[in-house]
Order: structure tokens, then C-alpha cells, then sequence
């Protein structure tokens, strides 16, 4: 149900896809929207919540660091920090 | 005397010179000298001249290039030093010089100074001008941090970025002290910037770099110039987290955001996960309440305008009422308008004079006595007179039954019309007539023409005609009208 509408949501950032939910509550508890429309922006704003909890997830600590390859170029290694 | 000193050594050139550099070297072999630095050069080579001096004398300076690599910060023009080496002569161009060993700054207040100076310069140029910042990304994906990758710097960094949000980190290891750790962090930054969006390794979001704290010299690299053009130019946004909060360097006039400490710019970096976790639950306990009460009020809306809406049975009821009252007006009106016509009957009735009236009906009965006394005898008089009447007549019309006459031998003589004809004079030739016998009715034709009325039995009609005479004789006596003719 939210392939068409809501398609857009995968390229926000967690901020802006966080401010527009923030955007949609309000609206809904203004209580000034349409009652079809409220039940639209009530799915997009599941699909934003869905989208934030996805950024939040992949929340991994990696450290690389960064070497000198024989061309010259930075190219990464596993830091290895003690 | 002309030969004043006969003994008296002779030097070469070569000689006196080398005799007064080791005289030089054994006096001077290790002398501690404080000045300030003219002019510096860095050879090709990679030693580096310059000349130390105060107001009124000059000493030429080498630091060959193992000394030099190991200075703590860049030698520069004004900076006041202090310098432990040893003199020696050139002898190749009757020179001598100091030959450094180790230079440090003279103390913080001479680095002060000339930190003071290069940040009027960066200023007048604008590059802490907070037009220029960036704003840190909300949510990095890669942070890049320049630092050391020994030490607690990068371990507290991490563990922050653990704690809070934990992302992808690239180190670009440097050294953070020494001559060579301005040049590193420089080339650590512009690297960083350089890597392509797309590339194999991932672009940072922002830049972090640190060091732990330490002297005004120990920090000296982050003041170098290099150092802050590649901040000032770098396209990443960048944190800094030199020393501790006390310490100042430039690269933080420079960089987007200071940071007090390492784990400051961690903090800095990346918002807490917990937190946004928190907002973002928050936010989706709104969205669930928010639409199920917006549909509650409509709800309860409809609910106002259904129970705002007239009931039918209502609808009725009012219509019901007032056909009550028109019916209930109805009966009361019809009762009016008896009683009313009543009252106006009871007027007139007043008007009304029964003993008058009573007189009246009691002349009429008597008149009504009167005539009927006298009805009968007139009644009976009259049906006398009737009788009688009749009687005669009855007498006359048999004596006018004229088949009694056709018996005595007559004929009524009838036109083709049907007509009783009485003249026979009027008959032209060749007319159909209709003779009546006593007995039957027979067609003939008139023949002839006429003649006077005789005793001609070959014209009936004639003879007919002249019967009916005595009738009229009769008539006279006729009762009154409404009798009508028998004719």
C-alpha cells in the first residue's frame, strides 16, 4: 500500500524523514484534515516511522583505517586498535 | 724593528683558521643561547639556516636535517627560541655559527605572541568568519577522524560513538606532535575531502580532529598554517578537538565546531540512537492516537448531527399537532358556528308573535272550515252538473259514430295524404283515393270530372262529404276548458 505514494521516503535522511513525521502528527492531532486524507498521511506516516526505525537499526560501530595502497591512493584496512 | 716578534709562529691561512675552530669548539662545545629567529631556510638538502639575534647581534643557526626532523614545531621568523648547541667557524668563508642540537620555543608567552599574530592574520583574511561554517550532519553515515591511532584519543572517540550511535569510522592515523604532524593532519584532511562520493572508500559525512592535551607546544602543530587552510578549505564539515577546553589552537577558530574534548566531537557527531528511538516510538504512539481520535471526533461529530437531525416520528408529531389543533379547532369552530347561528335564531325567534301567529292559523283553519263546509255540496253539485253533462254528450258523440253511418250504406272518402275528402269538385282525374266501407278500406281512382251532387252512385266522395254537416250543432255545449276537441 505504500509502493506509489510513498516511494520517496527510501532517499530521506533519518532528519528529514523524522521532521515530516513530526509534520504529520501534528496535523493529525489538529484535527484539521480531511477524514480520507488523515487515513493517507496516517500510512505515509507509518512508512516514515518504518523508515526511521530501519536507520536506527543499521547502527554498527565499524573502524577502518586508512593506508597509503603502492598507487598512492587511501585505501582502508581494519584498524585494529588496542 | 723590523722584525719585532722574530718568534712569533707563522700560520697558514688554513692553519689559523682550523687552530681558531677548534678553539671555538673547545670553548664553545655546549652553550644554551636565547634569541629570536630572523630569517629561516629550509635547503633542499632538508637542513634548515637561519639566523638567531637579539637587538644588537646576529648569529648564524644551521639545524642539519636530523636535528630539524625532530623540532617539536616548525622554526619561524619572530619566534623566540631557546637553542642548545655548540659554535663552530666556517672556515670557507670566515664564519661562525651555531650548530643546533635542540630548539625549543622560549617559553608559552613567545608562542602566544606569535599565535596572537597568525590569528589576526587568518581573521583579517576571514577564515573564522561564521559565514563559512557548515552545519554538522544531523545523522553521519562515515565520520573520518584524523589522530593518532595510539593513544586514548581514538579510544574515547569510539567508545562515545558506541554509546550514542554507532557508525562507520575512518581513521586517517597522523602524528599529532612534532615538526611532521602539521604536514600529516593537512594531508589527512585535503585526503579525506579528496575521496570521491562513489569511491572504495567511503566519503565522510564530517571530519573529527583530535588530539589529547598537552603543552602549547605539544599543540603547536594545529596552529601551523597548512594545518588551518586545510581545515578552512575542507568541504566536509569538521569538528575539532585539540587539548583540553582550555587550550586553544587555531584549527578550532577554524573548524565548523570546537569541541571541548575528543568525546565532545563524538558527541558532536552523532545524536543518541536511544533518544531518537525514543522520539521516533513517541512520534508513532502520537500518529496511532492521533488518527484513531481524529476519527473518534468525527465520530463524535456525526454523532452531534445525527442527534441535531429531526426524528421522522418527530416529524410527524409536529405535524400531528397541528392537525390536532386545527381538527380541535374544527369542532369547537363548528360548535361556534352552530351556537352562533343558534343565538341568531333565538333573535329572530324573539322576533317572532306566536299569538299573532296563532290568530292567524286560527282565521286560516276557519276559512279552511268554511270552504270545506262548503266544499262538499259544491262537490257533489259539480258532479252532477258533470254527470248530466257527460250523459248528453255521450248521446251526441254516439250520434257522431260515423260507422254506424258507413253501415247505412256511406263511404269516407281519404286522399292519397290520408286526408278525409269533403269536396268532391277538387278531385282532379287519375287521383288515387282511399274508400272506407263500413266493413274495409279499398283503393280507387276519381274518374270523370264533376258533377252536380245528385244521386250518383259512381262518385262516393261527394256523398260522403255532405254527412258530417249536423256536427257542429253540438258543439256549443261543450264543457269548460281542458276537455279539449274530440276533433
Amino acid at each position: 500500500m505504500s509502493e506509489t505514494p510513498n516511494a520517496d521516503i527510501a532517499s530521506l535522511s533519518f532528519e528529514q524523514a523524522a521532521a515530516e513525521l513530526e509534520r504529520i502528527v501534528q496535523q493529525l492531532e489538529s484535527g484539521e484534515v480531511e477524514l480520507e486524507r488523515s487515513i493517507e498521511i496516517y500510512e505515509r506516516g507509518a512508512a516514515l516511522r518504518a523508515h526511521c526505525e530501519a536507520k536506527l537499526k543499521t547502527a554498527e560501530l565499524k573502524v577502518e583505517k586508512i593506508v597509503k595502497g603502492e598507487d598512492g591512493q587511501p585505501a582502508t584496512e581494519p584498524a585494529g586498535l588496542d | 724593528m723590523e722584525q719585532p716578534a722574530g718568534n712569533l709562529h707563522e700560520f697558514s691561512v688554513s692553519e689559523l683558521a682550523g687552530s681558531l675552530k677548534r678553539t671555538v669548539e673547545d670553548a664553545f662545545g655546549h652553550v644554551r643561547v636565547r634569541g629570536e629567529l630572523g630569517r629561516v631556510v629550509v635547503a633542499k638538502s632538508g637542513h634548515v639556516y637561519f639566523d638567531i639575534k637579539d637587538e644588537r647581534a646576529v648569529i648564524a643557526s644551521i639545524a642539519w636535517k636530523g636535528t630539524a626532523a625532530r623540532f617539536r614545531f616548525r622554526p619561524e621568523e619572530g619566534l623566540e627560541v631557546i637553542i642548545e648547541g655548540k659554535l663552530s667557524t666556517y672556515p670557507g668563508r670566515s664564519q661562525y655559527q651555531l650548530i643546533v642540537e635542540s630548539m625549543e620555543p622560549a617559553g608559552a608567552g613567545a608562542l602566544m605572541a606569535l599565535l596572537e599574530e597568525r590569528k589576526r592574520q587568518f581573521a583579517a583574511e576571514g577564515l573564522f568568519d561564521p559565514a563559512r561554517k557548515k552545519s554538522i550532519p544531523f545523522l553521519p553515515k562515515t565520520i573520518g577522524v584524523v589522530t593518532s591511532p595510539t593513544g586514548a584519543v581514538i579510544r574515547d572517540i569510539l567508545h562515545r560513538l558506541q554509546d550514542r550511535f554507532p557508525r562507520h569510522v575512518l581513521l586517517w592515523p597522523v602524528l599529532v606532535q612534532g615538526e611532521k604532524a602539521a604536514e600529516q593532519i593537512a594531508e589527512a584532511i585535503r585526503g579525506f575531502n579528496a575521496l570521491s562520493p562513489d569511491g572504495p572508500v567511503p566519503r565522510p559525512d564530517v571530519l573529527i580532529v583530535a588530539r589529547g592535551g598537552g603543552s602549547i607546544e605539544d599543540l603547536w602543530g594545529f596552529n601551523e598554517e597548512i594545518v588551518v587552510r586545510a581545515a578552512a578549505d575542507s568541504d566536509i564539515p569538521l569538528i575539532s578537538a585539540v587539548g583540553h577546553e582550555t587550550d586553544t589552537t587555531l584549527i578550532d577558530f577554524v573548524s565548523d565546531r570546537r569541541a571541548p574534548t575528543p568525546t565532545g566531537a563524538a558527541e558532536m557527531a552523532v545524536p543518541v540512537r536511544a533518544e531518537l528511538k525514543g522520539d521516533i516510538d513517541a512520534l508513532a504512539a502520537r500518529l496511532v492516537s492521533g488518527l484513531s481520535r481524529h476519527i473518534e471526533r468525527r465520530r463524535t461529530e456525526l454523532r452531534g448531527v445525527v442527534r441535531a437531525m429531526p426524528k421522522p416520528q418527530a416529524l410527524l408529531d409536529l405535524k400531528r399537532q397541528r392537525f390536532d389543533m386545527i381538527a380541535d379547532k374544527l369542532d369547537s369552530a363548528l360548535l361556534n358556528n352552530a351556537a352562533e347561528k343558534r343565538a341568531r335564531l333565538l333573535v329572530l325567534q324573539a322576533g317572532l308573535k306566536p299569538e299573532a301567529l296563532r290568530r292567524d292559523i286560527r282565521q286560516r283553519r276557519e276559512r279552511v272550515a268554511d270552504r270545506s263546509s262548503r266544499l262538499v255540496p259544491a262537490l257533489q253539485r259539480s258532479m252532477r252538473d258533470q254527470r248530466r253533462w257527460l250523459d248528453t254528450l255521450a248521446g251526441r258523440i254516439e250520434s257522431f259514430n260515423y260507422s254506424k253511418i258507413l253501415e247505412r250504406g256511406f263511404a269516407v272518402v281519404r286522399d292519397s295524404d290520408g286526408a278525409i275528402v269533403r269536396a268532391g269538385s277538387g278531385l282532379a282525374a287519375g287521383s288515387a283515393v282511399e274508400l272506407e266501407f263500413a266493413d274495409a278500406r279499398r283503393q280507387a281512382v276519381i274518374d270523370g270530372t264533376p258533377s252536380e251532387t245528385g244521386p250518383a252512385p259512381a262518385a262516393a266522395s261527394p256523398a260522403v262529404k255532405s254527412k258530417p254537416k249536423p256536427k257542429p250543432r253540438a258543439k256549443p255545449k261543450s264543457p269548460p276548458a281542458g276537455q279539449g276537441t274530440l276533433f
